[in-house]
């Protein structure tokens, strides 16, 4: 009833929030909401004289922080995540400690100071605030990076912290908690030493308990394959399941729910059933963004409440001080020490950020909700200080956020207006940039790295992964990659056995039909581009009328005036074509971790279009090399003509040489780019029957390939639509195919053999 | 950090690399022993990319890299690692010109008689250059200009806006008329970009 109506209303607010982006942009969502928090609570408050709705730390931690904790783990960039889990654990385990004791103590310094007049606190219990005072909230630190892109390290290094260090926090905090009940004469070494033990246990029993449930649901994903309709609901279960296995056996939830995320991500995803997927990650998305608000807009209503304020200025002020101030130097001095060992060493921009980035939210609330009023009396004045450092970061700091890390930005780049020349090269240097890096393989290929691959590829895939799951991996392109490589021996042999021009010749053309294969989402971007072979045996001329027209506009034109007028037009022309139409450099498109949109790439068709001029422009100069044609001498000339001569036109001797000699490789090279490029050209099909030929399970349009695939492949390097990979080897000598042998088992003996004869 | 220089002695002629690239071998004032790492790490990514273990790549092997088949000049820095010739990339001239992305040295002391560090600005910029400059003659021509920003610029863009962009791109570099793009002409362009930060790579520090 009042519930719901509540509840209804804050729904209703929220779009017209969202509708007003101006408003989004300076203030972050979760500022916004706790406002909205705010008046709701004032107007629940005005109705009933009491604040009928609270937060309580239940409904917080079983309703509402699992799944969002859920949700961040399913979708964390693991290899990021691993490879920066060293310095992610320092902070998380360091930072968070120093936290906690520098925070207390000082406290409790200016206590004893008397600074804060008469309080009915001790050591131990400023010591226990500390503890749940010092955590980074996860729930905040995504809240807010959302409209602060910041670099992926930093972000991961941020995130990653607030995930970990929940493992610390309930640790410290039941120590404490259990310090304080004991009193202060009975500590002695022996509840320390079992204060650091439970630490150890807490901590990597919730960890482990985490993996067996990823396991369990990888497990139960691979089995369901009768059953797709419901496996989305598995992940959902599973997941909450290890959340309240390990709360029941007091150990960390927060760390088994993120094991639980991490560990199953790329299992579940191969193994459930494309439409599944998507399922789950709408699903995750609308739960996790729906509790966030909801817990935002709590943590405003909680605060329109007149019994729990108490108002102590040195306390509450001091706290604010002592949170932001340790925070910086816990930072930098923990980064002074890792940047020691670090390869790629964590700038002092990034350090700034990610001490101002160390935001206090709703489990410091929900831990100090919990607290025993009997054993704490000034329970009330510590909900109040938590509540007030919970609105400083996440508002305050929040809004300045983005500022912050813009003014720090544009003091390392200039924004001078640039030539065209300049805006060119800047281009060139990001994507020669991205290209040395992806020469340089960023993760890197450490012994540690590819054994651990080598030993989840052969054991840990074998148990948790379908077996066509597994199969259609990297199987699908290493095994393309030797049959194609057989079919290039042969079409050249071929070949040159009817004379090297049989090639060139031929009236056919090759028919480069995107269209067929990647659907009519690109008909737009991507025309039907064909190349005329017949055209460089004949040299044929063809001018496109423009290019006479051009030849005729007089270089001397009496009219000054028109043509500096000509002269700014084409000059604000040639900026605003290169700012609307260079390509993007993959640097741009690397991961912005958003709550709302988990597309990797956005610029899809981009991405597409590069690819496939890259593989042509791969395919006509090993041709040209090849056969002995060199198609780009003779078209130099005529580069003023349709598009479809443009990739011949690309590469002047230098790179001809390029393909030369290695014959059997490039060869596979571009033949094993032609394959997902669909071509289809009539020299390399057989003369087959027709009937054959449509019999052939890979010409059909069926699902023989796993349906996941494109989950699968979320990552750049297979456009996402590609829903199937036509196998365009199309063999002579028999009528096995890869696919065959995948739909049926028995089959897989003659592909054995034709892969043993590799 | 005795296994590391187990594995540093490994790789043929590593002093000499090591000398003629920068990536140096003693520690320097203010951190610990970081570079032979990335020798090492860089030759694991060698022996990755060298599938066939033949002791040297070719542009198959660069092939290999799907990434790379996204960037539009992709294939024109696959050419940069093989010496017009030669169509082999062994693992000295593979770390010689990654070694180009290292970050600019700054507090390095000025020999004066010892040559530019492979990765001075200088020497960075020279690498962009020959990418541009396909026929090595020292001079960006329209033609290469014009293929360069084909390569660059999606396929809506028709020719003749091409043509206007690089007629106005030459304009404003050229500065002595003679219709293509000299080293120094193109230097001078790109005075204000801050090519330190924009070619290079953190992790070849």
């Amino acid at each position: 009833s009042k519930l719901s109506s509540v509840f209804s209303l804050s729904l209703s607010l929220y779009p017209v929030i969202e509708l007003n982006h101006h408003v989004i942009s300076v203030v972050p969502e979760s500022g916004l909401l706790i406002i909205l928090g705010f008046i709701l609570g004032g107007i629940v408050w005005g109705a009933d004289k009491a604040q009928t709705f609270k937060l309580l730390p239940p409904t917080f931690f079983y309703y509402l922080l699992p799944q969002i904790i859920l949700d961040a783990s399913y979708f964390m960039p693991n290899k990021l995540f691993f490879s920066n889990l060293g310095s992610i654990l320092i902070y998380a385990i360091f930072g968070t400690c120093w936290n906690a004791a520098t925070v207390g103590l000082s406290l409790w310094g200016c206590y004893e100071a008397g600074v804060m007049g008469n309080l009915d606190i001790g050591l131990l219990q400023f010591l226990l605030f500390g503890s749940l005072i010092a955590a980074v909230d996860p729930v905040a630190v995504i809240a807010v990076f959302e409209e602060v892109h910041v670099n992926e390290v930093l972000f991961i290094l941020v995130f990653g912290e607030s995930l970990l260090n929940d493992g610390v926090t309930v640790v410290l905090y039941n120590v404490f908690d259990a310090f304080v009940a004991l009193g202060g004469p009975r500590i002695d070494a022996e509840e320390i030493f079992k204060g650091i033990f439970s630490f150890v246990v807490v901590a990597f029993g919730g960890s482990f308990l985490g993996v067996v449930f990823a396991v369990l649901l990888s497990l139960l994903t691979r089995c369901t394959k009768h059953i797709q309709i419901i496996e989305a609901g598995f992940v959902f279960v599973v997941g909450y399941l290890a959340y309240l296995t390990a709360d029941m056996l007091s150990l960390s939830a927060i760390l088994s729910v993120t094991f639980c995320g991490i560990c199953c991500q790329k299992y579940v995803n191969a193994n459930m059933d494309e439409k599944s997927v998507t399922t789950v990650r709408h699903a995750m998305k609308v739960l996790a963004n729906g509790s966030e608000t909801m817990i935002f807009v709590f943590l405003g209503i909680t605060a329109i409440d007149t019994e729990i304020w108490v108002w102590n200025t040195g306390f509450i002020l001091l706290t604010l001080l002592f949170v932001f101030i340790y925070r910086i130097i816990g930072v930098f001095l923990l980064t002074w020490m890792l940047n020691k060992f670090r390869l790629v060493p964590i700038e002092v921009i990034d350090q700034v950020v990610m001490s101002y980035g160390g935001l206090r939210g709703a489990v410091a609330y929900g831990l100090a909700a919990m607290l025993d009023k009997d054993k704490i009396p000034e329970k009330n004045l510590i909900i109040s200080t938590t509540l007030i450092v919970v609105y400083f970061t996440v508002i305050l700091q929040g809004i300045t956020m983005k500022p912050l890390v813009q003014w720090l930005k544009v003091k390392r780049a200039a924004h001078a207006d640039l030539k065209l020349i300049e805006k060119l090269n800047n281009r060139a240097f990001d994507h020669i940039l991205s290209a040395v890096e992806d020469i340089c393989g960023r993760i890197g290929d450490n012994w540690w790295t590819r054994g651990w691959n080598r030993f989840e590829e052969n054991y840990i895939s074998w148990l948790l992964m379908k077996p066509k799951a597994r199969k259609n991996r990297d199987y699908l392109f290493s095994i393309f990659h030797k049959l194609n490589l057989e079919d290039a021996v042969n079409y050249v042999s071929e070949g040159e056995r009817q004379g090297s021009l049989a090639f060139i010749r031929s009236d056919e053309v090759a028919n480069v039909d995107f269209k067929k294969q990647f659907g009519s989402e690109f008909t737009d971007v991507m025309p039907d581009i064909m190349v005329d072979m017949s055209n460089y045996e004949l040299g044929i001329e063809n001018f496109s009328v423009t290019s006479i027209v051009k030849d005729t506009i007089p270089s001397v034109s009496l009219d000054i005036h028109g043509k500096d007028r000509k002269n700014v037009a084409d000059d604000i022309n040639a900026h605003h074509l290169l700012q609307q139409h260079l390509y993007r450099s993959r640097k741009n498109h690397r991961h912005k971790f958003s709550r709302s949109h988990f597309s990797i790439n956005q610029s899809e068709d981009e991405v597409q279009e590069i690819f496939q001029r890259t593989m042509r422009s791969r395919l006509e100069s090993f041709k040209s090399a090849k056969m002995g044609v060199n198609p780009a001498k003779k078209i130099t000339k005529h580069h003023k003509k349709d598009l479809t001569h443009k990739m011949a036109n690309g590469h002047p001797d230098g790179t001809d040489h390029l393909y030369g000699d290695e014959e059997v490789e490039g060869l596979s090279m571009f033949l094993s780019c032609l394959i997902e490029a669909g071509i289809e050209n009539p020299v390399f099909l057989p003369a087959m029957d027709s009937p054959t030929h449509s019999s052939l399970p890979w010409l059909m349009e069926t699902d023989a390939v796993a349906p996941s695939q494109r989950a699968q492949w979320r990552l750049l390097w297979t456009p996402n639509r590609l829903r199937r990979l036509a196998p365009m080897r199309v063999s002579t000598c028999s009528t096995d195919s890869f696919l065959m042998a995948d739909l049926e088992e028995h089959e897989e003996k003659p592909q054995t053999d034709h892969e043993e004869e590799m | 950090m005795g296994s590391t220089n187990s594995t540093l002695l490994k790789i043929p002629n590593v002093e000499v690399l090591m000398q003629e690239t920068g990536l140096k071998l003693v520690a320097e004032e203010n951190c610990l022993n970081v570079s032979p790492a990335h020798i090492i790490r860089l030759h694991d990514r060698f022996k990755a990319l060298d599938k066939e273990g033949r002791g040297h790549l070719c542009p198959h092997d660069f092939g290999a890299i799907k990434e790379l088949a996204m960037n539009p000049i992709g294939d024109r820095i696959i050419g940069a690692f093989f010496s017009p010739g030669k169509e082999t990339v062994d693992f000295h001239t593979f770390v010689k010109i990654l070694a180009h992305f290292r970050p600019v040295d700054k507090d390095r002391p000025k020999e004066p008689n010892s040559p530019e560090p492979i990765n001075s600005r200088s020497n960075k910029l020279k690498f962009a250059f020959q990418l541009y400059d396909q026929d090595k003659d020292g001079k960006i021509s329209r033609d290469e200009l014009l293929q360069v920003l084909r390569a660059m610029l999606g396929m809506q863009v028709t020719d003749e806006q091409l043509e206007s962009i690089a007629d106005r791109t030459i304009q404003e570099a050229d500065l002595d008329r003679d219709d293509t793009i000299s080293f120094e002409e193109f230097r001078k362009s790109l005075e204000k970009i801050n090519i330190d930060h924009k070619m290079s790579i953190r992790f070849l520090r």
